[in-house]
């Protein structure tokens, strides 16, 4: 199992290295690896569940740690840098969600396939992508990832298919790649993942068809933060057991704020798949603590008290962390070295987004077709003519 | 002439600042973030809005007014409807809490829970279900939170809608049927949340489109989409939410569809457009006839479909120059529709080619809006262009 762990997660180790010098005066006296008692995921058409002991090592947990981190605060610093107008457009916040992208990146490898909707920021960053592309992205800079064409919604990277703004539109792509997967019999699979809101659109349910019938090593993942833009899961479904609304599909209820319990039932989904017992779903109990965009405030459709209450008692990262401190696996110290790492990688990464230039004007008609040598595009009248390369 | 739109921006944020505090909206932000004004730096220059808004005068023949922007407009036209026809309802992601653009604030409260209500994401649905609950005799009023979303229901709309009257030899219709969708750009909305579909729908018999250039004409417009026996489209300018305010009268009123407007009359160049844009091209009259001593008449379509070919072509006769402009990719666009109708019925009367100034042929960009609206130099271009063809 543990060797299944993503190389991102071990790159993001090698990246803390300063927090691993703090540590190696004490080092002997961590505990290196200890067994976590979680949560049990309600099972649907499962005979076998996930395990409810699991273990995590300490080198593990500070992976864990950083990652999360790292998404938080570039979240936050987003919203930051939205309310000074240095972001525009449209903006979907991930924190409160960390432990789903870290714990569904934990079991699967860096060649399987994943694919999102427009809530991307976090997984651009666990597929890969460095904070100062996914910043300079969001400011719509040269140094983007997606060259500042996309902006928040619209970020990929190798093997991450984004990044897509119609709600529910991505499933069915989901389910192509796990097609292609298949078909060249490389036992990779391709999580797909989708909101709460997205469950209930028609092409869902198609692709659960399609995906059940030919037995597509495709990983369902459900992401229920309880509210599809404004309106609460119970007044928008008719079942909210999204886990079993696969019907024929087997389905999982997971914590989504335990890292660990995301991280054992992705692993358990994963191994299904490649068993080639075709599709499976799961659904991660999680919480936004933002509004649904930024210019959602987030209070009036859920109590300000809701969103405390989360936070204090739930929220994922202090669960890491207590479990960290409680097992004696890393001190407080040395996550506030972390802490300090994440903040100056998060504030070079802005430096970088508000002062990178902004993509040159040829872009605005480049990337519309293959093509070469290129094309002419009409512009806003009948004759005038600007090229487009790829 | 801009400092009067920034006053109206201005004066919108503050009211907006009083009433999101418990609102929660995603498009109010949107807008309040939308034509920032201020010239203190390149960036926010560069959001400056790029259009004048003029207002309708006031009107004297409906009875009492009120001062509303757009979005108020719509929403009384709604208050309206909902209290004069028992069988209206309401319905469209997040309308009860009054809707991303609070299009339908207070409707909910007043008319309950049971007529104006929240439907699933699910925009096929909306559409579907609107079409069998306006068949069945309601007066179904379907919001689609964008016209950018308005695909997934578009299957809905141009095979079952636009198509019942006529595949059941008139026995079924859904001509009850209101679709009412933000519509074009607003600054910063990006690829999915600036697009001016009209053209595909235009190139659908059976349904009609509407888009209204301001709060007087939307809430008449409106009110006689949702009256029309056929079903309508209704596209909201989501840019003038805010930035437009009229006198608006209070009663029920009705603008014909199928109408265009000669909004300013003219000799020299006929202009023609619709929504925002129809602002646009008043500012470019106003310079024509300033720099070049052209007279342009402005002609505001306001109907996509069934479009008023009559006051184009007789305007044309007299002008004998045609420009067009919309937001959407000029390829395809309805302007070519208009433009080659004109070119069949008037080829004689015409002193230079018809002319089209709208989008790029490119997916709406994201930090190139800018450059991609066919703002009033481009227009402007294109008229010298044929005053000197």
């Amino acid at each position: 199992m543990l060797t299944n762990i993503s190389s991102l997660l071990r790159a993001c180790a090698q990246k803390s290295g300063a927090a691993a010098a703090v540590s190696v005066r004490s080092y002997s006296d961590f505990t290196t690896q200890a067994t976590f008692e979680i949560k049990k995921c309600d099972l649907h058409k499962l005979d076998e569940a996930p395990a409810t002991e699991v273990v995590m090592t300490r080198e593990e947990g500070l992976k864990y740690y950083h990652i999360m981190q790292t998404i938080r605060r570039m979240e936050l610093k987003a919203d930051q840098l939205y309310k000074q107008k240095i972001i525009r457009g449209f903006c979907h916040l991930y924190d409160g969600q960390e432990a789903c992208a870290v714990g569904i990146e934990a079991s699967i490898n860096m060649s399987d396939h994943l694919i999102t909707a427009y809530r991307a920021h976090g997984y651009t960053y666990t597929r890969g992508g460095t904070v100062k592309k996914i910043m300079a992205e969001l400011t719509g800079r040269r140094g983007g990832i997606a060259k500042g064409k996309g902006g928040s919604m619209h970020m990929y990277c190798k093997n991450f298919y984004g990044g897509n703004g119609i709600v529910g539109a991505q499933v069915p792509l989901g389910a192509g790649v796990a097609l292609a997967c298949k078909y060249q019999g490389n036992n990779e699979l391709c999580v797909c993942l989708y909101g709460d809101g997205a469950a209930n659109q028609g092409q869902i349910f198609e692709t659960y068809n399609m995906a059940s019938l030919w037995k597509l090593p495709v990983i369902f993942i459900c992401e229920n933060n309880r509210y599809g833009m404004g309106t609460s899961v119970e007044r928008a479904a008719a079942s909210t057991d999204y886990y079993k609304r696969g019907e024929f599909i087997p389905g999982l209820r997971v914590d989504g704020m335990d890292v660990l319990c995301v991280r054992e039932a992705t692993r358990f989904a994963a191994e299904h798949c490649r068993s080639g017992k075709g599709p499976i779903l799961m659904e991660l109990q999680t919480y936004r603590y933002h509004g649904h965009s930024m210019s959602d405030p987030g209070i009036s459709y859920r109590t300000r008290e809701e969103i405390q209450e989360v936070r204090s008692k739930s929220d994922p990262i202090s669960l890491l962390k207590d479990r960290l401190l409680s097992n004696n696996m890393a001190s407080v110290e040395e996550l506030k070295v972390i802490d300090v790492e994440v903040r100056k990688e998060i504030e070079d990464a802005a430096q970088f987004a508000t002062t990178d230039p902004e993509p040159p004007l040829d872009e605005l008609c480049n990337h519309m077709f293959s093509n070469n040598p290129p094309v002419e595009v009409r512009g806003t009248n009948p004759w005038a003519k600007l090229k487009s390369v790829s | 002439m801009a400092a009067a739109v920034r006053f109206f921006i201005r004066g919108a944020n503050s009211r907006l600042s009083v009433g999101t505090g418990t609102s929660g909206s995603l498009g109010a932000a949107l807008l309040k973030l939308s034509p920032s004004c201020s010239s203190r730096s390149k960036t926010q220059r560069r959001h400056a809005a790029h259009f004048t808004y003029q207002p309708d005068p006031v009107p004297t023949q409906y009875g009492e007014t009120q001062k509303m922007n757009l979005f108020q407009s719509i929403t009384s036209a709604l208050d309206n409807t909902l209290s004069s026809d028992p069988t209206a309802v309401i319905f469209g992601e997040d309308v009860a809490f009054g809707g991303v653009f609070r299009c339908t604030v207070g409707l909910r409260d007043k008319y309950g829970k049971d007529r104006v209500f929240n439907t699933p994401l699910c925009e096929q649905g909306i559409v579907g279900f609107g079409i069998g609950a306006a068949v069945a005799g309601a007066t179904a009023i379907a919001e689609i939170q964008f016209a950018d979303y308005i695909f997934p229901a578009f299957d809905q709309i141009v095979n079952e809608a636009a198509k019942y009257r006529y595949r059941s030899g008139n026995l079924f219709d859904c001509g009850n049927l209101t679709i009412r969708a933000p519509w074009g750009c607003v600054g910063h909305g990006s690829l999915y949340h600036s697009q001016s579909p009209e053209a595909f729908f235009a190139h659908c018999p059976g349904i009609k489109v509407v888009i209204p250039r301001g709060p007087m004409q939307a809430k008449g417009l409106l009110l006689s989409c949702i009256t029309d026996q056929n079903p309508c489209i209704f596209f909201e300018p989501k840019i003038l939410y805010r930035a437009a305010v009229e006198q608006v009268p209070v009663e029920s009123y009705t603008i014909p569809l199928s109408e265009a407007e000669i909004l300013q009359e003219g000799s020299d160049v006929t202009l023609v457009a619709w929504g925002t844009q129809i602002h646009v091209l008043r500012e470019v009259s106003d310079m024509a006839q300033e720099k070049l001593g052209v007279s342009c008449e402005v002609i505001d379509l306001k109907t996509i479909l069934p479009w008023d070919v009559e006051t184009v072509c007789k305007s044309v006769v007299k002008t004998g120059r045609l420009l067009v402009s919309h937001e959407a990719p000029v390829t395809g666009g309805f302007a070519a529709e208009i433009s080659s109708t004109v070119q069949e019925e008037c080829f004689l009367n015409l002193e230079a080619p018809i002319s089209r100034v709208c989008g790029y042929d490119t997916p709406f960009p994201h930090i190139f809006e800018p450059f991609y609206i066919p703002d009033k130099w481009k227009c402007f271009e294109a008229i010298k262009r044929m005053i000197n063809y």
